[in-house]
């Protein structure tokens, strides 16, 4: 059995080194550096337009690194695709294909050597084990779109858990979704977590990032911050990614720890 | 009833119109439920008119349209391909540009060359017209075409429907999104005999979008697509040949005939539901 001692290791799975990234010959990410070790859930957060997709996508080898380095397991993110998967951005897959449960999992398990039409009886099995973890067994054989929008991502989870990826990206996972669908999927990453997988979220929500995230990550096209989320989340942080909205932010997390305390 | 089937098969061109019609239908239908669920539809359009000057000038050289599908729907699937991701005019823009352009460059080659090409038979196409070769090289467009698709399903699947998901998974999406470009401009190109230039569309995207109204799933809707368009092609050649109809509008307005069927199907169904 996996224990938190044996699974959590020192070890950088992300490495990112004065890493800049233009975007149609704009800065989209300058000379960001941090170091996620392995295991460690990450909340990604920043305005938009601030750079967490772009990460994302270095880290997922789809776009360049034109300076600085970032590092993969010790390789580079084109040479590391396979050890990641990623749930990208709702309206960045195509609804149309009216496609199963089933279908989507089995994707985790599809690669470029795959030239067969048929799912084998271990790719099932890897199937009804995915979709097991993620409390959606019985709906192996329904059609994504009649699944609601909480249950769509925990699909898209469930193929990372099929691919057997080390890190999982989740890009906006908590937009568009109800509060009980949230939690939902917060409590599946936590679970994910606790078998040693590196979990990334960029999500707009700077609520309960200590209760749920392990570090943060505060970008606005540059790195304003790394760390435990206590630490790090300041006013001069808060102020430098979104300007003068601190007392909002302020404001719900007060509310937040007083009805934790109730 | 055998009879009136068996008839028109007596006369040697209504075998290979009926082969021809046959490997047409089930090579579009295949594809169509791709091409709409990503909404392909104005691009194939595009690929059927930007074939003009190819025939133009492949004419002009002595070649027919047989003998210059291949290289023609290879050639167009690239361009078509490469200028839509280079182009930063948008998508829709960049097909409409080509789409527009070529059908007109067509047409004033076809002109200043000299040419002597039937267009209505290559806007509307002239099934009962094609030779034994015409047969050959659809069959075998058929054979390829659907051949890819099985061996590339999965791929084909995961990067339709989740083209960064499949790239971040080391799929190589560049091949497969030239792989698709170039199965489809092949299909229309080899179907330009039977259903020609304006109607290729008809029998791409219509048993497609039929289907899909009246099933659940993705791989059950290419079967019910091929059924249709299949059925649609023979069924529309059987009536032009005892009604004396033009054969590819005959064929197109059968598939249409399907599509109101199943659009009232669907409806009925979503009324019981409720």
């Amino acid at each position: 059995m996996k224990t938190t001692e044996n699974i959590f290791d020192d070890t950088a799975i992300i490495v990112s080194d004065g890493c800049c990234v233009q975007l149609a010959n704009n800065p989209a990410l300058d000379d960001v550096t941090f170091e996620i070790k392995k295991g460690k859930k990450v909340a990604v957060v920043g305005p938009n337009g601030g750079g967490k997709s772009t990460l994302f996508n270095a880290i997922a080898g789809l776009v360049p690194v034109i300076n600085g380095s970032l590092k993969i397991n010790g390789m580079s993110p084109k040479d590391a695709k396979g050890t990641i998967s990623y749930v990208p951005q709702r309206d960045l897959i195509n609804r149309n294909f009216p496609l199963s449960v089933k279908q989507v999992v089995e994707m985790g398990l599809i690669n470029k050597n795959t030239l067969n039409l048929f799912s084998r009886k271990e790719i099932n099995l890897k199937i009804k084990e995915a979709l097991t973890n993620v409390g959606l067994s019985e709906k192996i054989n329904e059609n994504i779109n009649n699944l609601s929008g909480g249950q769509f991502q925990r699909v898209l989870i469930a193929r990372g858990l099929a691919q057997d990826a080390d890190i999982l990206l989740l890009d906006e996972a908590f937009s568009a979704v109800d509060v009980g669908a949230q939690e939902d999927i917060m409590s599946l990453i936590n679970d994910i977590n606790l078998d040693g997988k590196t979990i990334l979220v960029a999500t707009h929500d700077l609520n309960n990032l200590e209760k749920n995230f392990d570090e943060v990550l505060c970008l606005n096209r540059h790195c304003c911050a790394y760390g435990d989320p206590a630490e790090v989340l300041t006013e001069d942080v808060i102020e430098e990614m979104y300007g003068s909205h601190y007392e909002m932010f302020k404001y719900h997390a007060s509310e937040n720890h007083e009805k934790n305390n109730d | 009833m055998i009879e009136v089937l068996v008839e028109p098969f007596k006369y040697e061109f209504m075998i290979r119109s009926i082969i021809t019609a046959v490997a047409s239908g089930i090579m579009l239908s295949t594809l169509g439920p791709f091409a709409i669920n990503r909404n392909m539809g104005f691009m194939a359009d595009a690929m059927a008119h930007a074939t003009l000057p190819i025939i133009a000038v492949g004419v002009f050289f002595g070649f027919s349209i047989s003998e210059l599908g291949v290289p023609a729907s290879v050639l167009i699937a690239f361009f078509l391909g490469y200028i839509i991701k280079n182009s930063n005019v948008g998508e829709d823009t960049a097909i409409g540009i080509i789409f527009s352009s070529f059908f007109a460059l067509g047409f004033v080659l076809i002109s200043v060359l000299n040419v002597t090409i039937n267009l209505e038979d290559l806007l509307f196409g002239q099934i009962l017209a094609v030779s034994r070769f015409d047969v050959f090289i659809v069959v075998s467009m058929c054979v390829v075409v659907v051949g890819l698709m099985v061996v590339f399903f999965k791929q084909l699947l995961f990067y339709s429907f989740d083209p960064i998901g499949a790239e971040v998974k080391g799929l190589n999406t560049n091949f497969l999104n030239y792989l698709f470009l170039v199965v489809l401009s092949v299909a229309i190109v080899a179907s330009l005999q039977t259903v020609g230039i304006i109607l290729v569309l008809s029998m791409l995207l219509i048993p497609a979008a039929a289907s899909k109204l009246v099933t659940n799933t993705f791989v059950f809707s290419i079967y019910v697509s091929i059924i249709f368009g299949t059925f649609s092609s023979v069924s529309g050649l059987y009536l032009s040949y005892f009604y004396n109809l033009p054969s590819g509008p005959t064929m197109s307005l059968v598939a249409t005939g399907i599509f109101i069927i199943c659009f009232f199907v669907n409806k009925l169904k979503k009324v019981k539901i409720q």
